[in-house]
């Protein structure tokens, strides 16, 4: 175990420096991207002294991390709002965090049951409807079916944003549904609460198929093996194999796909919080990259290759706590 | 490879044949576009913006007054096309990627493995912004940017697959006969791979048609103007409340070309499956 976590720092400092690059990459002097319209001939001189932009791309590089490493920096974002590109992504990561976790709860909640019952009740209608509608879901461009969430309910469900604008709530941990609850506001947790339903349903339509259809094609591989018919020739009934013996077994895949989807998740929902602008990581940097602003793009995007990373050590660990044959040595 | 048995199992398979009647279907309709619509894809009738469905517009015009069933179908070929070129690029450094790596293993793995791994460390939609922010905007970089997200997953399943192959009998049986490694790889290994690599191709050319419209969707994709089914949707959110019926109509096209690829994707697995041959 611990050869793996070793093993994704040197996987890190690559992504990043893949990202650093790439986020430089356009063809722009580096000096004028990161200034945008604002460079006076003093900014210029600050900003290239500040990023060594005078220096090789490696040199750069080397003191961007340093930075970060050192002191949490990642630079200053001098387009969007002329802040730490570190205080932005600050209050952008919980929203992130809070509608990934809405998602996975309903994708787990939905989909393993759904998967359950396909699988018990195979090849039947309810088997079918399931299946078609799980294949619907990861055939459906997750911005299309949110656009039709809000045509369709859009007059009954807040469509924008995390909260109602017009209440003032302290940000004590950035999560909204726990500030929310936190503040004076009446009301408050239960607008956070309705602000969350469509895009955690939206983000939620892939994990679920996704979830739904493992749960069912693991269940079924389960089933079939030695141990299983041996349980039956015990003489127990149908439902009793499938839920004490088949059941733990089969969940092994999907534990390892729920944690890869939620690291997906954490970074990848740039759609679904266009869609509703939420106030995420993911608007944040589509947001960047349209305002062409490369010291924000780099920032969040190292923070989301981060993530990503750290959840699929955890999905790691957590498969070999599922499953007592796999031992990372 | 695919002998008359398999086929017959494809045949037999409802979804794979309802997804290839789908994309034939879709395919018509993109081919025959100019054929049925007087219109171009590009001309803008200023007097009729943002109709609703008509007989003179069969699904009404968008916000420059264009013909929304004109654009669908020349929509369909650039989406169509995307994906398969899209495909075509990741198959193309994928496949001997992990054929190489799984073949030779040691330096040849690692190196291959851990450029993998630092493709797969970035979640496919930022990795494909990431790249269309460094490249620009355009069909062909849209196609370079899907492509190359799309990489890790031929080189994984051929790394696998040859990992699998590499020792069994008839491979030893060539070397032994004194092919050289490339032969013995390519004329031998790869050919007994090429049934999960169809498979992901198939089902690749649908999330590379979601990607690339994704990316279109936020306006990172084809030049404005070009009639691709994501830059359709955006227009149509562009319009807000008079947009619905072409944001309704773009997204529903992709719905089915991604669905019915799905189908038969998944028919083609069923089909190629060797544990499916022994039920048949």
């Amino acid at each position: 175990m611990i050869r793996r976590l070793l093993a994704s720092i040197p996987l890190l400092f690559v992504v990043s420096f893949l990202v650093f690059v790439l986020s430089r990459a356009g063809g722009r002097d580096p000096v004028d991207a990161i200034l945008g319209e604002k460079g006076t001939p003093e900014a210029r001189e600050r900003v290239t002294r500040e990023y060594k932009l005078d220096r090789p791309i490696l040199v750069q590089y080397g003191s961007y991390l340093e930075g970060i490493l050192t002191r949490g920096d990642f630079g200053k974002s001098y387009i969007m709002q002329e802040q730490p590109v570190a205080e932005q992504i600050g209050r952008r990561f919980p929203p992130t965090v809070e509608l990934a976790t809405a998602a996975m709860l309903i994708a787990i909640l939905i989909g393993i049951p759904a998967g359950l019952v396909s699988a018990v009740w195979r090849n039947t209608w309810i088997d079918y409807l399931v299946m078609g509608v799980s294949l619907l879901g990861i055939s459906i461009p997750v911005f299309w079916l949110g656009l039709l969430l809000i045509f369709a309910l859009g007059g009954w469900l807040p469509i924008g944003g995390n909260i109602d604008p017009s209440l003032i709530i302290d940000p004590h941990t950035g999560f909204m549904l726990i500030d929310a609850a936190l503040s004076e506001e009446p009301g408050a947790f239960g607008d956070a609460l309705r602000h969350l339903v469509l895009p955690a349903m939206t983000l939620a339509t892939i994990p679920l198929a996704m979830t739904a259809r493992i749960t069912r094609a693991s269940l079924l591989d389960v089933m079939g093996s030695d141990y299983i018919r041996t349980a039956r020739a015990k003489g127990l009934s149908g439902l009793k194999v499938v839920t004490r013996h088949a059941f733990r077994n089969a969940l092994i895949p999907v534990v390892t796909l729920l944690g890869l989807e939620f690291g997906y998740l954490l970074g990848g929902a740039v759609l679904t919080e266009t869609v509703f602008s939420w106030p995420g990581m993911g608007t944040y940097v589509v947001d960047a990259v349209f305002q062409t602003d490369p010291m924000a793009i780099c920032g969040a995007s190292i923070v989301i290759a981060t993530t990503f990373i750290a959840v699929n050590l955890l999905v790691d660990l957590l498969y070999a706590f599922v499953d007592p044959r796999i031992r990372y040595t | 490879m695919i002998d008359k048995r398999k086929l017959k199992v494809l045949r037999k398979h409802k979804g794979a044949m309802f997804g290839l009647a789908l994309l034939a279907a879709l395919i018509l309709f993109s081919a025959t576009v100019g054929l049925v619509s007087p219109y171009q894809p590009g001309h803008m009738d200023a007097e009729r913006l943002m109709e609703k469905p008509s007989k003179a517009h069969l699904l009404g015009t968008d916000d420059t007054g264009r013909d929304i069933y004109t654009r669908l179908g020349h929509g369909g070929r650039v989406s169509l096309l995307i994906g398969l070129a899209a495909v075509g690029l990741s198959m193309a450094i994928g496949v001997p990627l992990g054929a190489l790596a799984g073949y030779l293993g040691g330096w040849m793995d690692m190196i291959v493995s851990r450029v993998l791994e630092v493709m797969l460390a970035l979640p496919t939609i930022l990795l494909a912004i990431l790249i269309a922010v460094a490249i620009g905007k355009g069909m062909s970089a849209l196609i370079l940017a899907v492509g190359i997200v799309g990489i890790p997953q031929f080189a994984r399943q051929v790394r696998g697959s040859v990992l699998a192959l590499r020792e069994q009998d008839f491979v030893q049986a060539s070397r032994a006969l004194g092919a050289s490694p490339a032969r013995t790889l390519f004329r031998e290994v790869v050919p007994n791979a090429l049934g999960p690599i169809i498979v992901l191709a198939t089902l690749g050319v649908g999330s590379a048609i979601l990607t690339a419209a994704g990316l279109s969707f936020l306006g990172l994709g084809v030049e404005t103007g070009t009639p691709e089914w994501g830059a359709m949707l955006h227009e149509g959110r562009r319009a807000v409340e008079r947009g619905r019926h072409l944001a309704v109509f773009a997204g529903l096209a992709i719905t089915l070309a991604v669905l019915a690829i799905n189908l038969f994707g998944d028919g083609l697995r069923d089909a190629l499956d060797p544990k499916a041959e022994k039920k048949a």
